[in-house]
């Protein structure tokens, strides 16, 4: 009889045990009965299940990522770029998810399809530039958008759609790096002009500012001068003007006594007034009044 | 107890007074064992229960699931959940800050902030700029976990999310602008960016994680063309030289223009203040021979003109002509060509040069 019990106990916890399972709050899950979706599970907790006839089906209920690989789109300006996009997306139907795609990887092949089909026609129809700089954002939300109308089919949804690289293939990007060393030497050079500018510039102001500095002070020398000039002659006019006469006879005598030097020959008239009495003592002539 | 009655079937009455005995022993070991079974039973209880103890460290959090849910968040200290399998328990720290590196990897074992041995993964770290330039950036990101519970239930591998998610962020905010402004002046400028991005992104992922910090370490032009760059930066310093070298002839030339202006003022100013000075002096000469000259005119003309000739003519050479006598014997004859630059004297004075 206890026997009995015990197995029967056994029986049932073994069976309780199959029944029973959790549902954690990252997952959720879906009961298959005999091949047939029955329930869906989507809040967390300890729920049953008809052991052998129903199998359980569990789902990631977190958001997830799709990583995609580096694939080669053209754009509107016929240049080759290398794009990787990240897709973030949860599950939100099960059932739809089950049925159409059954398993994760197969959902991420799929989006990852979706994806760059949308994004393939989305760069083909902008500049390069217009990728890289604003409308990367607008072009995301396009896509993003798109995506998550196609993708509802899958039970999908898509939280968004983001250009993580957006590179130039290696040859394109050695023409970049050409363009860019010309672009630097065209700089370099510039800055190297500037400087030759300045430095003229400022050469030249300096030796301008020099010739001014010197010929104001020439000006200014030869005006004092002429002030120097003009004072003596009032000076001598004042003074000489007493006698005009005697001025001109001492002035000349300081002249000769300047401009007669020791080689000087003289040939002197006897009856000179200098030496007329050399010779005739008695007749003094006397100076000339 | 069920052997007990299997084995009664055949037996002498000795026996079964035996067997009786037996029986009671057997009894009272069973009793025995039973009170043995429940001490087990009980200290297996007692481990079970205790198997829900758990410690929340200080900057910890612990989240308590039951049959997967979560129904309680635990701050420090030390605390109890139903066992398994009714409840589990996750402890998250909260406090610690991690790091993630955008475009290079730090080889060094010690988790130090310090670029001390980084290696640059280029796939990451190269970029185009807005103005279709490629630049090398490595951006580090001090993040921490924010919200526990999302952090462990909102998204799948939270942390490699975010990794992705700078990388996303930072390219944006690159793109965004020119390699100029992000090398220089706008360098602090695009990591306020992609940090915004970043966190916009993090939270739109329910990821729980929140950025405390997004810094960029090197911002460099690629190794193709650094070259070219820092001839760049060369160039600026050439520029700057030469302006410092033209301020230095400058500073040179002006004072020294200056110094000789003053000097010619200055001379000019002792010239006429020589030329007044020197004429009153004249003046000064002449207005006392004067004065005294007009008390005795002729006497003192005589004897001015007699001082003068006294001290001109002693070293000269003198020839004197007699007139009256003989006048015509001597012709005064100038040789004209063999003096150089002959002098002609007023009246018979002549002044030749010597040679």
């Amino acid at each position: 009889m206890a026997r009995l019990l015990v197995g029967l106990g056994l029986v049932i916890v073994f069976v309780a045990a199959q029944a029973a399972f959790t549902i954690g709050e990252w997952e959720q899950g879906m009961i298959v009965q005999l091949g047939e979706p029955k329930r869906i599970i989507q809040e967390p907790g300890l729920y049953f299940k008809m052991p052998g006839v129903q199998n359980l089906v569990r789902f990631e209920k977190r958001i997830l990522t799709t990583d995609a690989r580096e694939a080669e789109y053209i754009t509107l300006d016929k240049k080759r770029v290398l794009v990787d996009h990240v897709s973030r997306w949860r599950i939100e139907d099960p059932l739809q998810f089950y049925r159409s795609v059954r398993d994760r990887i197969r959902a991420m092949a799929r989006l990852d399809d979706i994806i760059s089909a949308r994004l393939r026609q989305e760069i083909a129809t902008h500049n390069f530039l217009d990728l890289i700089r604003e409308n990367r954002e607008e072009i995301m939300a396009v896509v993003t958008k798109d995506t998550r109308e196609t993708a509802k089919a899958f039970g999908i949804m898509v939280t968004d759609v983001r250009v993580k690289r957006l590179d130039l293939p290696d040859e394109v990007q050695a023409s970049v790096f050409a363009r860019m060393r010309a672009e630097r030497e065209r700089i370099a050079k510039r800055y190297r002009a500037e400087g030759e500018e300045q430095a003229q510039e400022l050469r030249a102001g300096a030796d301008r500012e020099r010739e001014v500095i010197l010929a104001t002070a020439y000006e200014t020398g030869e005006k004092l001068k002429g002030e120097g000039d003009a004072e003596a002659t009032t000076i001598y006019a004042d003074a000489f003007g007493k006698d005009a006469e005697f001025y001109a006879f001492t002035r000349r005598l300081q002249a000769y006594e300047k401009i007669l030097s020791n080689d000087t020959t003289l040939v002197l008239n006897a009856d000179s007034e200098l030496l007329n009495y050399l010779q005739s003592p008695g007749t003094a002539r006397g100076s000339s009044e | 107890m069920a052997d007990g009655w299997q084995n009664q079937g055949g037996g002498s009455p000795g026996d079964e007074l035996l067997q009786g005995l037996e029986d009671l022993k057997r009894t009272l070991q069973r009793f025995t064992k039973g009170a043995g079974v429940w001490l087990i039973i009980g200290a297996v209880v007692l481990l079970w229960l205790g198997s829900g103890i758990y410690v929340v460290g200080p900057s910890e959090r612990g989240i308590v699931l039951r049959f997967g849910a979560v129904v309680a968040e635990t701050d420090p200290g030390l605390r109890f959940h139903f066992p398994w399998p009714i409840e589990k328990h996750v402890v998250v720290d909260i406090a610690r800050v991690r790091s993630a590196q955008v475009g290079y990897r730090s080889s060094g074992t010690s988790g130090r902030t310090g670029r001390g041995n980084t290696r640059t993964i280029p796939q990451e770290a190269l970029m185009l700029t807005g103005d279709e330039n490629i630049v090398e950036v490595n951006l580090v990101v001090q993040y921490r976990i924010q919200d526990p519970v999302k952090f462990l239930f909102g998204a799948y591998e939270p942390e490699k999310i975010l990794h992705s998610s700078a990388e996303v962020a930072l390219r944006s905010a690159v793109g965004g602008n020119t390699i100029d402004y992000t090398m220089t002046d706008g360098r602090l400028d695009v990591q306020e960016q992609a940090k915004a991005a970043l966190q916009s992104l993090l939270d739109a992922y329910d990821t729980g994680l929140s950025v405390s910090e997004a810094r960029l370490l090197a911002v460099d032009p690629p190794t193709d063309v650094r070259d070219s760059f820092n001839d760049v930066v060369r160039a600026l310093e050439d520029r700057d030289r030469l302006k410092q070298e033209a301020e230095g002839y400058q500073e040179d030339v002006v004072p020294k223009a200056r110094g000789a202006a003053a000097q010619m003022v200055q001379q000019a100013e002792a010239y006429k203040a020589q030329r007044v000075i020197r004429a009153n002096g004249d003046a000064e000469r002449f207005l006392n021979i004067l004065a005294e000259y007009e008390k005795a005119k002729s006497v003192t003309r005589d004897r001015l003109y007699l001082e003068s000739v006294e001290r001109i003519m002693p070293n000269m050479e003198k020839f004197i002509l007699d007139s009256q006598s003989d006048g015509g014997g001597v012709v005064p004859l100038l040789p004209l060509r063999e003096m150089g630059a002959g002098q002609t004297a007023a009246g018979a004075v002549v002044s030749q040069e010597g040679r």
